[in-house]
């Protein structure tokens, strides 16, 4: 018998029934393909877009965040030029591809920009994000041909350009927002109806540790900085 | 990993006298229990998202063989492998055969209890593939060639000072007069160590906080953003998990990520929650070219239906081994094998048999902290009482200590005996230490009075009290 006949045997015997069929299965079926919310913390609760972005920056500070905030797009290039200078950070960085054809560099000529994903040798990057969860200042990010993974790990400083609009309260809104915007044509939206991306990254902050007895310290493996531009839109 | 669990009394004696153990665990208390208390209480909800996490997990393991069936169907589907494996040897062999087929020469790993669970670093190491850790508190024990001391602070036991030994030693090529004194000192020497390593690794192995059936997706939580490299970088991702990882959907995940980073670390998020699909898309510019999921049962599918069945509830937040007062005096090593603290006192047992383990569920003063701050309300005192049922059952317990409850049973299950018994004992030991008012020695219980006195008795014994008390409240009403 296989390993895969024996362990699900197993798991059916010591449960004391056959596998699951008829009217048992399809309520699971069910379950997955139309996820229910389970309890949902009331801290974002009645909150306008106003009131979550209050409560995105306070709790994304609170972990060590830095965020400003611009009126639109255009301003996003000065104001990373402006992080850059103010933090003594080389004057260079990668950009996703997603960003390529919003963000106008040529009002920043000192900035030397690169466009793809990192190899490493950046110390800075600049990347968009799929939404923002303001229950606990966590950004969403997933990954694609235009947004790769590796910009949100492997320079130094990461900076995340974020819309107010992309703001939501807890982390099941943030979860909705992503269904619909991955389902596949011709299907309503959830369960096994929507694409799973390759990476889906949760980041709440700079990378950290407390292995040297316990003492925090930024910037384990992953950015010493997590610095959000806030965009009004 | 090879078990020292018989030998827990030794191991415990040696940890007490150990004086830089004894330092390094004052962390425990000060860094996880204060962060818990305070982000707990910043969450008016949590104790209502308990019930909803003990209910999800519940839901899981009566559907287990559903859920892992849906996982694997979805894995697929995106491209994916699953490997089904009964037990350690297997599990070690099907991730050895990845690693040769894709003739990997070193490997990266993020933490994993699993993969410490089989033994998997010795196991490469013998056959050729050299395994680098990742997580700095991991890599700082692999210098040192130990296992971890707690599940998520591997390194807990291991103070700044004997880093810097083991840093030196190891990092040969660096200025021998570097400094080597505050943690920034370490985190940058071993951040700047590693950062090649991953981008040469032929394979990455990760663990799993979550299986997610739904999506067929793996869940890693970290700080330090090792593990997510480590699944970036590796040419191919290989991800070690126990069955009951398995939850339905990204929205149960979502409940159960509410408790975990607060009962682990004291954090509302930890820094990194990330889901893998599958391998990289034919499109993308990064991302490991192949995916497995390697799925270890060792035993988990026989704890279902028996009164053990709810360990499989645990998510590793260690919680109760930063609460127990036992892991905070000996530390996690004299467990002797892989999981420490109550919960490894449950789970030790269930994994590799009483007769291995039957100290681990003794050394508890069943103070019950730990199942007060479990996020999954694991009963784990009543679990560990009945391991010593069992350990009682099968004659392993000590000659002495079964003498001693034969006689217990034999006059407490005998009303008028025993009342004799407790009314003479007590006289007679309220005489002895009447001038004192306590007892330093007594017969059959040195050890216990080796280090503590015992209170004498002042004169009646409970039934008596209890019968002199009714008789009063009679004789008022």
């Amino acid at each position: 018998m296989s390993a895969r006949d024996d362990i699900l045997g197993s798991i059916r015997k010591s449960l004391g029934r056959e596998a699951l069929t008829g009217d048992a299965a399809a309520q699971l079926r069910q379950r997955l393909a139309q996820p229910a919310r389970n309890l949902i913390p009331d801290r974002t609760a009645g909150r306008d877009t106003a009131g979550l972005t209050t409560l995105f920056v306070d709790k994304a500070r609170e972990f060590a965040c830095t965020v400003d905030e611009v009126d639109s797009l255009d301003a996003v290039p000065e104001a990373v030029r402006a992080y850059l200078s103010r933090e003594n950070l080389p004057a260079r960085l990668v950009q996703a591809p997603a960003l390529a054809d919003g963000l106008d560099w040529s009002q920043t000529p000192t900035l030397e920009i690169k466009t793809g994903t990192s190899d490493g040798s950046e110390d800075t990057s600049v990347t968009p994000v799929f939404a923002a969860v303001a229950e606990t200042g966590t950004l969403m990010l997933t990954s694609d041909v235009t947004t790769p993974t590796g910009l949100n790990f492997l320079p130094e400083n990461h900076i995340a350009v974020l819309r107010r609009s992309q703001i939501v309260g807890p982390l099941e809104d943030a979860w909705a927002r992503f269904r619909a915007a991955r389902a596949k044509a011709g299907t309503a939206g959830p369960g096994d109806s929507f694409t799973m991306p390759r990476t889906v990254n949760l980041i709440t902050g700079p990378s950290r540790t407390g292995d040297i007895e316990q003492k925090i310290q930024m910037g384990a493996h992953g950015p010493r900085r997590l610095h959000v531009i806030l965009v009004a839109d | 990993m090879q078990s020292t669990s018989r030998n827990f009394k030794d191991n415990a004696h040696k940890a007490l006298n150990d004086a830089t153990l004894q330092r390094a665990l004052l962390n425990v208390k000060s860094g996880f229990q204060e962060n818990r208390a305070r982000t707990v209480a910043g969450l008016p909800e949590f104790e209502r998202l308990r019930d909803a996490g003990r209910d999800i997990k519940n839901h899981v393991l009566a559907n287990l063989d559903f859920y892992l069936e849906r996982f694997e169907e979805n894995v697929t589907a995106n491209g994916g492998h699953v490997h089904w494996c009964r037990t350690p040897a297997e599990a070690r062999e099907k991730i050895l055969e990845i690693c040769k087929r894709r003739e990997a020469k070193t490997v990266t790993k993020g933490k994993s209890m699993v993969a410490e669970e089989i033994g998997l670093n010795d196991y490469l190491e013998e056959n050729g593939v050299e395994p680098i850790e990742t997580d700095l508190g991991e890599y700082i024990i692999q210098l040192r060639h130990e296992p971890p001391s707690h599940i998520i602070a591997p390194a807990i036991h291991v103070t700044r000072e004997q880093i810097a030994v083991d840093f030196r030693r190891e990092h040969s090529d660096l200025d021998p007069n570097r400094r080597l004194e505050e943690p920034r000192d370490f985190t940058d020497e071993a951040r700047a160590k590693l950062r090649d390593k991953y981008f040469a690794a032929d394979v990455g192995i990760t663990g799993a906080n979550f299986l997610i059936a739904e999506t067929g997706s793996t869940v890693i939580v970290t700080n330090e953003g090792n593990g997510d490299m480590t699944q970036l970088l590796g040419k191919a991702h290989v991800v070690i998990a126990s069955l009951e990882k398995i939850v339905p959907t990204l929205e149960d995940a979502s409940t159960i990520l509410r408790l975990l980073a607060r009962s682990a670390t004291g954090q509302e998020m930890s820094v990194y929650t990330s889901f893998s699909t599958g391998p990289r898309r034919s499109e993308d510019r990064d991302g490991p070219e192949e995916f497995h999921v390697v799925l270890l049962d060792n035993g988990r599918s026989a704890m279902l239906g028996t009164e053990f069945q709810d360990m499989l509830r645990c998510i590793r937040c260690a919680a109760c081994m930063n609460h127990c007062p036992v892991y905070e005096a000996v530390g996690g090593h004299a467990y002797g094998w892989v999981y420490p603290g109550p919960m490894g006192s449950v789970l030790t047992p269930s994994l590799i048999g009483v007769e291995e383990a039957g100290h681990l569920p003794n050394a508890s003063t069943f103070c019950g902290r730990c199942e007060s701050v479990c996020p999954m309300r694991i009963p784990l005192p009543k679990m560990m009482r009945h391991y010593r049922q069992r350990e009682f059952e099968k004659g392993l317990s000590p000659q002495k200590a079964r003498a001693g409850l034969s006689v217990w049973s034999y006059v407490a299950t005998r009303p008028k005996l025993y009342r004799l018994a407790t009314r003479l004992a007590s006289g007679l030991l309220g005489r002895l230490g009447k001038v004192k008012g306590r007892l330093t020695t007594l017969p059959l219980a040195g050890g216990w009075t080796s280090v503590r006195d015992m209170p004498a008795p002042e004169g009646k014994t409970f039934h008596d009290l209890y019968r002199d008390r009714q008789a009063a409240k009679g004789g008022r009403e």
